[in-house]
């Protein structure tokens, strides 16, 4: 490029130069920032909705707790079939043969079943015979049986009642699953399960990855997100609670999210609803590096050489004569 | 400039990296390049203040960021002077992301990368993906309905391509360390860099500056 200029001197050779106070500029932008940010974080505030416990959950709504629990012993929770990084039952999201997140295998072990339902109950068990005697009952029973308690508890839990915050189910053989649900209802309720998943043997704790599974194995937060219009069908990256802005620069990465391929089951380029995670993914990755590329894509840097919202931008430089360059 | 003029170096001084890096400043980035007082006379256009209100509104969110992480992640739920700070962060970031989109387009229509400056903009893409995962790791660390919520959506995206493995959005520490950190380190590091990168060369010049022109 022979117009570069080997220093900045050469470069500007002969372009009329002006006094500016770059300095000062940026003093005001900052003076001016903050009043602006001081006046809109004193009028409008920040989005604080009280995070979701395990034990209001269990309150508000009992049925679903108990249901997802029996879920979780069933294997059919999200979490349960999850696949890497928790475990190995499900395969993943994968693109032919890019298949990453069974590359790196399984990084933090969930087994849903112990983890959320079973261990709970075995330290609520300690001075409860009753519940130590369905537990081991449980445990005796053939994974035949266990299946077939589970379907029938299952299929009666969609007609269960809530009396004083209890689940009661009709009548049938459900083995020790009655016993065992309404005992993990019970810890859940007073908050132990929010204690005993955190804390999973540790004392400091700063780690959320097993509260926060179960939960969203459930329906109860994700309902109250639907209706917080956080939702990934309802674009809810941009939002966040009440009216205020979420993540908004993903408007364009959300947005894959609502169009095919990656809302279609038969999809385009073996693209679609399944993998559509990671289809985004690659495609946010090609466009991000596109983007970076710029100044080497033919047609992509010409077009502002095109579009003439540059003469507004230098409207004094492009003005007739006046602004012309002196040599 | 020093480094053009041999000036009496004799080979034993042009071998020392203190002499040389000293030169190349010298070259590169003399005192009157990095806080020059006058500018060529097409910089008059509002488009060239983005660049600096991003600027501004960055040192606001680090500042309200540095209170934040001084009083500790609980203080600004239960402290009404917490949640004004909080606020302050919340706003300074939507300035921030604002002020640094307008700026983007604006170089972009001003093909700001023209005359060997590819890597000033490169540089830009590359702060602007850093600054949208830091925003996330702010937007999973505040502790309340909203953090939980992306949290168990976003985890399904980072799993599927095999970023959850390292990168887990369920992990409060994790991401805490991350925003208050090595993330903003990295933001001031490369806005730096870029701006270095801007004087160095100074702005560019209008389309269509080169040849009869110029
Ligand atoms: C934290 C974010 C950023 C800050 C603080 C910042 C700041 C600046 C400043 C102060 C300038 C000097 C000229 C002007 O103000 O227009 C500049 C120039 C430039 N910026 Fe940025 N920038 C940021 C992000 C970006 C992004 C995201 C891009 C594009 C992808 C970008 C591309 C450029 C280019 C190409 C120039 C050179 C313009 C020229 O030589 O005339 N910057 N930046």
């Amino acid at each position: 490029m022979r117009s570069m200029g080997a220093t900045q001197e050469e470069y500007y050779r002969g372009v009329r130069m002006v006094p500016y106070d770059l300095v000062k500029e940026l003093a005001l932008a900052i003076a001016g920032i903050g009043v602006l940010a001081v006046l809109v974080a004193a009028i409008l505030s920040s989005p604080d909705v009280a995070p979701v416990t395990i034990a209001a959950w269990a309150q508000q709504d009992p049925v679903d707790l108990v249901t997802t629990a029996t879920n979780e012993l069933a294997g059919s929770t999200t979490s349960a079939g999850y696949g890497p990084p928790y475990n190995s039952v499900g395969a993943g999201q994968s693109w032919g043969p890019i298949a990453p997140q069974k590359w790196f295998g399984v990084r933090i072990p969930v087994d849903s079943a112990n983890t959320f339902v079973i261990q709970p109950l075995q330290r609520a068990s300690f001075s409860n015979t009753d519940l130590g005697t369905a537990l081991s009952a449980w445990q005796k029973a053939t994974p035949d049986q266990q299946t077939k308690w589970l379907d029938a508890y299952s299929k009666a839990l969609p007609n269960a009642t809530v009396k004083d915050g209890t689940v009661a189910v009709a009548a049938g053989d459900y083995g020790p699953l009655p016993v065992m649900m309404s005992n993990l209802l019970g810890v859940a309720q007073a908050g132990g399960l929010d204690g005993l998943l955190v804390i999973n043997g540790r004392f400091y704790q700063t780690d959320y990855t097993l509260p926060l599974l179960f939960m969203g194995d459930g329906t109860y937060l994700s309902g109250l997100a639907a209706q917080a219009h956080l939702t990934g069908s309802q674009w809810g990256m941009m939002n966040e609670t009440g009216s205020y802005p979420g993540q908004t620069w993903l408007w364009l990465y959300t947005m894959w999210y609502q169009v095919p391929p990656f809302t279609s089951t038969t999809g385009f380029l073996g693209f679609n609803s399944s993998n559509a995670d990671l289809g985004i993914i690659i495609l946010m990755t090609v466009l991000t590096a596109a983007l970076a590329l710029v100044p080497f894509i033919p047609i992509l840097r010409d077009i502002p050489r095109w579009v003439p919202i540059h003469r507004l931008i230098w409207r004094q430089y492009y003005a007739p004569r006046k602004g012309a360059i002196r040599s | 400039m020093a480094a053009n003029s041999p000036e009496g170096a004799t080979p034993r001084e042009s071998r020392s990296w203190t002499l040389r890096l000293r030169r190349a400043i010298d070259q590169h980035l003399p005192m009157g390049h990095l806080l020059p007082d006058r500018q060529p006379y097409y910089v008059g256009s509002w488009v060239y203040v983005f660049g600096v209100i991003t600027i501004a509104a960055l040192a606001w969110v680090i500042v309200s960021g540095v209170v934040l992480s001084f009083m500790g992640p609980q203080w600004w739920h239960d402290s009404r002077l917490g949640r004004f700070v909080n606020s302050l962060h919340f706003w300074s970031v939507q300035l921030f992301f604002i002020f640094m989109v307008l700026h983007l387009w604006g170089q972009y229509f001003m093909a700001g990368w023209r005359h060997g400056r590819a890597a000033t903009w490169m540089i830009g893409v590359v702060i602007f993906a850093v600054s949208i995962l830091t925003a996330f790791t702010g937007y999973l660390t505040q502790q309340n309905f909203d953090a939980q919520f992306i949290a168990i959506n976003a985890k399904d995206a980072m799993n599927s391509a095999g970023i959850g493995a390292f990168f887990n959005v369920l992990n409060f520490g994790q991401m805490y360390g991350l925003h208050v950190m090595l993330l903003p380190i990295g933001i001031t590091f490369l806005v730096v860099a870029h701006i270095v990168m801007v004087r160095a060369r100074g702005v560019v010049k209008p389309i269509d500056a080169e040849g009869a022109r110029s």
